[in-house]
């Protein structure tokens, strides 16, 4: 699950991570009072409006700005509110639809005493699935994409990974601080910088904490200009207050929709559609709708009780996609016999009505033959199969007519 | 022979009594897997599905020869289950739990590494030595005795291969469902070391899905040392990047992560690649001909 910025760093800030001010306004009015109350505390009269969405690369579609006084914030604040935002990671990308923007955050510029005076870093914690441990990855060239860095000059890039039984330790604070060059008050606020991150990091279950630029100022403190926080999903029953901050409006609303019903989801691009037992299997099954000729048009896995109800659902999902010109289940029955699916099928077709897309029913395991027979003698619009290979021909057929 | 469970292993139920337990033990003795009991803590000294219910791991070790713990206990307290079992002296470790938090199971990788046991999944269909042992929830009628190992990430998709292996003419000597979770106990590497090692298997097949490194290593070592045809197969070919397909750990991050950069390595390696699952039975038959 993502975070916006501004709950990232009120996330931060609550494990002692230093953030530059900043007040979340969602209309002109909070913009105009966040801006008076962050220059009051700041003493400067230059603030920055940034878009609150769940994409980066916010400042290359003009969801950043700088904004050198009053009037400045009120003009960028009033073009960037109910804009749609396009970045590199929007849908589509910069060629697509954007993203609607509902809240800006009014931050500080924490550039002090001069822009030229600071340096950019850039410092992630990660889980390494390799060494099976978390890792701190830190670099001097920050603000910038740290992929393209990792690629041209690797030697900048750092790695400290974390015993999981004893924990960060203080020469790898240490460590991280002399790497990046600093010294005196500036080497002090990185160990605790990384400190305070790395509790934050464990304690709040989190998948990916993302700092760049970390700032280091001409005045020698240390600040987290921006931030990207994403939690491990299946940690959330222990972070209630963490759950709550989930924005579905950021989500694909069919995704959220087959999330409440329990169901698996993955919007894709494609024309054929598939429901099926299993997210292994539903992976292999998209693949063999592209090796049939088709392109698959989502992910769906209906878990193991793929009971009448369940599929009916699954059905009304995938039919809402109008690119959909065919849908091919496959249900592997080992627990759950396929004769009840088959009829959980046919229950589900009777109920939708009019489906105008033609459907391969593939069911294979226990009762798979009785199945077939239920499919075969409902007197639908579906074919049937028993074999996988015998599915994938079916949808080929069924593309070419 | 066989590997990581036969006829001989002493297993118990961790969550023996709950819903789930109940059901997948039920299915386990039907099958004549020497289930010697289950452990609830608190429901010690029960007997439940004839068997005797202790209240902790230790216990069962103590008093039935316990050796094999297959784990349904709910995600919150899975990892401690795991840590319970692991200290208590048992060897193989089934986890079947799903959503365990990934910062669990960093810690419990850690704890477990100082005892001599092997941990199998979290999030995994189990292992299935046919006619011998059927420790997790696979189905066990379409599985036959046989030569043919089969590690997979997968459940349903493993229940795929395994079905074609058996129309094919063949069996199964051990299928090893390792899960497809970020961290799991047994790799796809260590799983088909166990089975290239193992006597009375003839051929592999080896089920890989997208995210992580675990088939290219895999395929490395099998390069170097593998002795037996090696079938494989990565799911989640047409899987788009940075988007979680259901299992935790099928998500592209890096370039090295997809089903086509996996399937170029394990091709090089000279494992027989299909880009169809529906021919992994039909490609066995051939590499063993």
């Amino acid at each position: 699950m993502n975070l916006h910025e501004y709950q990232g760093k009120e996330l931060l800030a609550k494990f002692g991570v230093a953030i530059p001010l900043g007040i979340v306004a969602s209309n002109l009015d909070e913009a105009v009072a966040a801006y008076e109350k962050v220059t009051a505390e700041s003493g400067a009269s230059a603030a920055i409006v940034k878009a609150q969405i769940h994409a980066g690369g916010r400042g290359k579609g003009g969801g950043v700005k700088f904004s050198k006084d009053l009037d400045a914030l009120k003009e960028n604040a009033g073009n960037i509110l109910g804009m749609m935002l396009k970045t590199p990671q929007t849908p589509g990308g910069m060629e697509g639809a954007g993203k609607l923007v509902s809240k800006i955050l009014i931050q500080e510029d924490a550039y002090r005493p001069t822009f030229e005076s600071c340096k950019e870093y850039y410092v992630s914690i990660l889980m390494d699935r390799e060494r099976k441990q978390n890792v701190i990855i830190y670099s001097t060239q920050g603000g910038m994409d740290i992929e393209a860095v990792a690629e041209e000059t690797p030697h900048l890039v750092h790695k400290e990974y974390i015993d999981p039984t004893l924990g960060l330790q203080s020469f790898q604070l240490r460590k991280v601080a002399f790497n990046l060059g600093l010294s005196g008050k500036a080497f002090k606020g990185m160990t605790k910088f990384i400190s305070s991150l790395y509790k934050a990091f464990v304690q709040s279950d989190a998948s990916l904490f993302e700092i760049n630029p970390c700032l280091h100022t001409g005045e020698d403190d240390i600040y987290a200009v921006d931030c990207k926080v994403s939690l491990d999903e299946n940690a959330l029953f222990r972070h209630p207050d963490l759950a709550e901050l989930r924005d579905t409006s950021e989500e694909d609303p069919t995704e959220v929709e087959a999330k409440s019903y329990g169901l698996n989801y993955v919007n894709l691009d494609g024309n054929v559609g598939c429901m099926v037992n299993g997210a292994g299997l539903a992976m292999a099954t998209m693949d063999i709708i592209k090796l049939s000729g088709g392109e698959p048009a989502n992910f769906l896995d209906v878990g193991g009780t793929a009971d009448a109800e369940r599929v009916e659902k699954a059905f009304r999902i995938i039919l809402k996609d109008p690119k959909v010109k065919a849908i091919l289940i496959n249900i592997f029955g080992g627990i759950v016999r396929c004769d009840r699916v088959a009829q959980g099928v046919v229950d589900a077709y009777k109920n939708l009505g009019d489906v105008k897309v033609p459907i391969i029913v593939r069911l294979q395991g226990t009762n798979a033959d009785i199945a077939k027979k239920i499919i075969d003698e409902s007197g639908l619009e579906v074919k049937s199969a028993i074999l996988l290979q015998e599915a994938a021909d079916r949808v080929s057929e069924v593309l070419q007519a | 022979m066989s590997v990581l469970v036969n006829s001989k292993s002493n297993i118990i139920v961790q969550g023996f009594t709950g819903k789930e337990g109940t059901f997948h033990a039920g299915q386990m003795i039907e099958y004549g897997t020497n289930v010697v009991g289950g452990v609830t803590p608190g429901k010690g000294g029960q007997t439940h599905l004839d068997k005797p219910v202790f209240n902790s791991v230790k216990e069962a070790v103590d008093k039935v020869s316990a050796d094999t713990s297959i784990i349904f206990v709910p995600p919150r307290f899975a990892a401690d289950a795991i840590m319970e079992a692991a200290e208590a002296g048992i060897k193989v470790i089934i986890c079947i739990t799903e959503g365990i938090p990934v910062q669990d199971m960093v810690k419990v990788k850690a704890y477990i590494d100082q005892f001599d046991c092997r941990l199998v999944g979290p999030n995994c269909p189990g292992v299935m030595t046919p006619g011998e042992a059927k420790v997790g929830i696979m189905p066990g009628f379409i599985h036959n005795k046989g030569r043919i190992g089969i590690v997979s990430r997968s459940g349903t998709l493993t229940y795929e291969a395994v079905d074609q292996v058996t129309k094919a003419g063949m069996g199964q000597s051990t299928c090893i469902g390792i899960g497809g979770d970020p961290i799991v106990g047994t790799t796809t590497m260590d799983a088909v070391k166990l089975l290239m090692e193992d006597p009375e298997t003839d051929g592999i097949v080896m089920i890989g899905e997208i995210g992580g490194s675990m088939e290219a290593d895999a395929a490395r070592w099998i390069k170097a040392n593998g002795t037996k045809p090696v079938v494989g197969f990565i799911a989640g070919q047409t899987a788009p990047k940075g988007r979680t397909m259901g299992h935790a750990g099928a998500i592209i991050g890096g370039a090295e992560d997809t089903a086509e950069a996996k399937m170029k390595i394990m091709a090089e390696c000279g494992i027989h690649v299909v880009s169809s699952p529906a021919q992994i039975g039909a490609t066995m038959v051939k590499a063993l001909a």
